[in-house]
């Protein structure tokens, strides 16, 4: 007998099922979706990512996200993902971000030397300070390997929490082989119970909040 | 008996004497307790109650038709590519690593924190046969390089102060002696990035399985699961049968639940949801993806709907941080990976009842455990349940004939109201008597208490009484 078999006979046996039987009715979802207007929601957003000791930058245009960006990088390098909010707002011509990687063996090497990690973000969640990536062309490495993380988040996108995205995705899965949520910077306490930033993920994380809608 | 067991234990008593140990476990579950209790409170999350109700519901529902839900699983997760491997125990999880790791020519692999690897044992299957697993979570990190075991369940060096971090470090990496946690966490951070790049296997574990998606989902604050997870071209999860629920939506609830429950977050760090090897198109991610099940002594635990409700619990700590006995004790006199009042209860039920008998008396059964858990597991009914399994196992040992029999006419006695008043008359006459507690089991139970005299009129008396009065 093969493990699966053994296991879930072992499993259908303890339960009194047999092979093929449906379940009990399912017990409905629990999703309640809060109503909060959208200058709210990215108030509380804000509160509750700098809490964490993320930053939250307002920008009305695209544009103005790209000066904020590049005020934030200075002198130093960037690496930037192929989210499309990104080429939008003109970051990728920025003069010292490199992007537009399609093998990942450059895409590594570019991440781990770069000091600042530029994606977009799907979605924000206000109840949490979260960001969201669900695009199956965003990528992983970027907002994870460099030190500081730059994110562009659309106010349009910003979603009351958990429950509003399950709403919306129900299955995440469908959309791509990872989705995350990312609730301020990488963080541990197991010393001593002592907060520490940036253990393996960026110490940084700066949200930019856009009002114009990307079309 | 196991109570006298667990007094006389050398270990237990050279924790309890530990002033380091003791100050350490206390503040820092003090300080996790707290700030649960912030976030749960009814003015920061007045749904709660609500939460834990439909957790439980899900949860119950979800085991009671398991086999359909691992199915189902299973189809989704291989239509996004993935493979799901059965595995019985701890070695054929073990079998199918080595195995892969052999096949693909694999020696260093990199690994989240894991509970269920800590079960079974994984890393010294692996090391014994030529593999290199490195922990990357830091306080596991710090446990495998001072070749200790953890400590708590989502903390696992609690019991270890900076200066033992110091030592630590500076004996196994060479490097030089920081006292600093911040300087510390950045030795790891240097060290195991370049354990991210190079590994060719990442290994995790998986806090929910979601049968509509075949997904895994992994709860975190580091990143080291998201890189243990994207960086190696293989990713494994290896995860309990019974980390299973139906589908996507209900991470509302749980999501809500667990990080508040473990370190009164809101929500962890990173929050991973993956459901197959990366896609055409996708920047990076693994290229093969395994999910291993594990049984392991699970299904078994199913057959009882009691104590099924075991197999409930999200892993959250928080049943540890409230309970008196680990605040004491510690997490290392518990046997096997999991400790606290959760660990009393699954460790003897997976192991068998006969290894740890006196796990289950380790309890004041207070219910502070229950009280606190984000599933509402009756963990005092569990404990009194395996009490029971261990008492009745060991019938017929002398010892306790004489305490067991006069149990039994007492028992016998209550269920008959008459004879019990009767009994209650008889004793408060010849209690008088002395020498009535100088032999049997109530000399035993007498030498260190004061024997109380029964009241002259008994409480029966006195309300019939009572009642006589005011008509």
């Amino acid at each position: 007998m093969t493990s699966r078999q053994q296991i879930l006979n072992d499993v259908r046996k303890a339960l009194g099922r047999a092979p093929g039987q449906p379940p009990a009715a399912q017990p409905q979802p629990r999703i309640v979706v809060p109503q909060i207007s959208t200058e709210d929601r990215i108030r509380l957003f804000q509160e509750r990512l700098e809490v964490l000791g993320g930053k939250v930058h307002r920008a009305p245009t695209y544009a103005h996200a790209s000066s904020i960006v590049a005020g934030l990088i200075e002198n130093s390098t960037a690496v930037a993902s192929n989210a499309l909010a990104l080429r939008h707002a003109g970051i990728t011509s920025l003069p010292n971000v490199s992007s537009g990687y399609t093998d990942e063996p450059s895409l590594r090497a570019a991440c781990t030397t770069a000091p600042f990690g530029i994606t977009g973000a799907d979605y924000g969640l206000a109840e949490t300070g979260s960001i969201v990536t669900i695009a199956a062309h965003e990528s992983r490495l970027v907002s994870l390997l460099p030190p500081v993380h730059i994110a562009l988040l659309s106010a349009h996108r910003l979603l009351t929490g958990l429950d509003e995205f399950y709403t919306l995705h129900p299955l995440p899965a469908s959309k791509s082989a990872s989705t995350v949520f990312i609730t301020g910077p990488s963080r541990s306490a197991d010393i001593e119970m002592i907060l520490v930033r940036g253990v393996h993920g960026p110490r940084v994380i700066h949200v930019i909040v856009i009002d114009e809608e990307l079309i | 008996m196991p109570l006298i067991q667990i007094e006389q234990d050398n270990n237990i008593r050279s924790t309890v004497a530990d002033s380091k140990i003791q100050r350490a476990v206390y503040s820092a579950t003090a300080r996790l307790k707290e700030k649960r209790s912030e976030v749960v409170s009814s003015d920061a999350l007045p749904e709660y109650q609500d939460l834990r109700t439909q957790a439980n519901l899900i949860k119950k529902h979800t085991l009671e038709n398991l086999d359909h839900y691992l199915e189902q699983f299973e189809t989704n997760l291989t239509a996004n590519g993935g493979k799901l491997i059965w595995a019985r125990d701890g070695k054929e999880v073990a079998d199918f690593i080595l195995n892969l790791a052999k096949q693909r020519g694999v020696k260093m692999l990199v690994k989240s924190k894991s509970m269920t690897t800590e079960e079974i044992h994984l890393n010294e299957h692996l090391e014994q046969h030529g593999i290199d697993p490195v922990e990357t979570d830091l306080g596991e990190y710090i446990i495998q390089l001072a070749h200790d075991r953890p400590y708590h369940i989502v903390a696992p060096a609690v019991h270890m102060t900076r200066l033992d971090v110091a030592d630590v470090l500076e004996k196994n990496l060479h490097v030089q002696r920081e006292e600093e946690p911040e300087k510390q966490a950045m030795i790891a951070r240097h060290t195991l990035r370049e354990k991210f790049l190079a590994a060719g296997i990442g290994i995790s574990g998986g806090n929910f399985l979601i049968a509509d998606s075949g997904a895994v989902t992994i709860v975190e604050n580091e990143g080291n699961a998201r890189l243990t997870t994207s960086a190696p071209r293989i990713h494994i999860a290896v995860v309990g049968i019974e980390k299973m629920i139906p589908r996507a939506q209900d991470l509302a609830v749980f999501l809500k639940l667990l990080g508040r429950s473990g370190t009164g977050q809101l929500l962890t760090v990173y929050t991973s949801f993956l459901s197959g090897p990366r896609r055409p198109g996708d920047a990076d991610g693994p290229d093969e993806f395994y999910v291993i099940l594990m049984d392991n002594g699970r299904s078994r635990l199913l057959a009882d709907p009691e104590k099924r409700q075991s197999l409930y619990c999200i892993r959250c700590g928080a049943c540890l941080n409230a309970c008196p006995v680990y605040r004491k004790i510690g997490g290392h006199n518990y046997p096997g990976a999991y400790s606290g009042p959760i660990g009393a209860i699954i460790t003897p039920q997976y192991q068998g009842i006969q290894q740890n008998p006196w796990l289950p008396f380790a309890s004041s059964l207070c219910g502070a455990c229950a009280e606190v858990c984000p599933v509402k597991i009756d963990i005092p009914r569990i404990l009194l349940e395996l009490r029971k399994e261990v008492v009745e196992s060991r019938a017929g040992s002398s010892d306790s004939f004489a305490e067991r029999k006069a149990f039994q006419i007492y028992a016998w006695m209550m269920r008959r109201p008459k004879l019990y008043a009767l009994a209650g008359k008889l004793a408060s006459t010849f209690a008088a008597l002395p020498g009535l507690t100088s032999f049997g089991p109530a000399a035993k139970w007498a030498r260190t208490r004061e024997v109380p005299r029964p009241a002259s009129k008994s409480f029966r008396d006195q309300w019939r009484d009572r009642k006589r009065a005011a008509q």
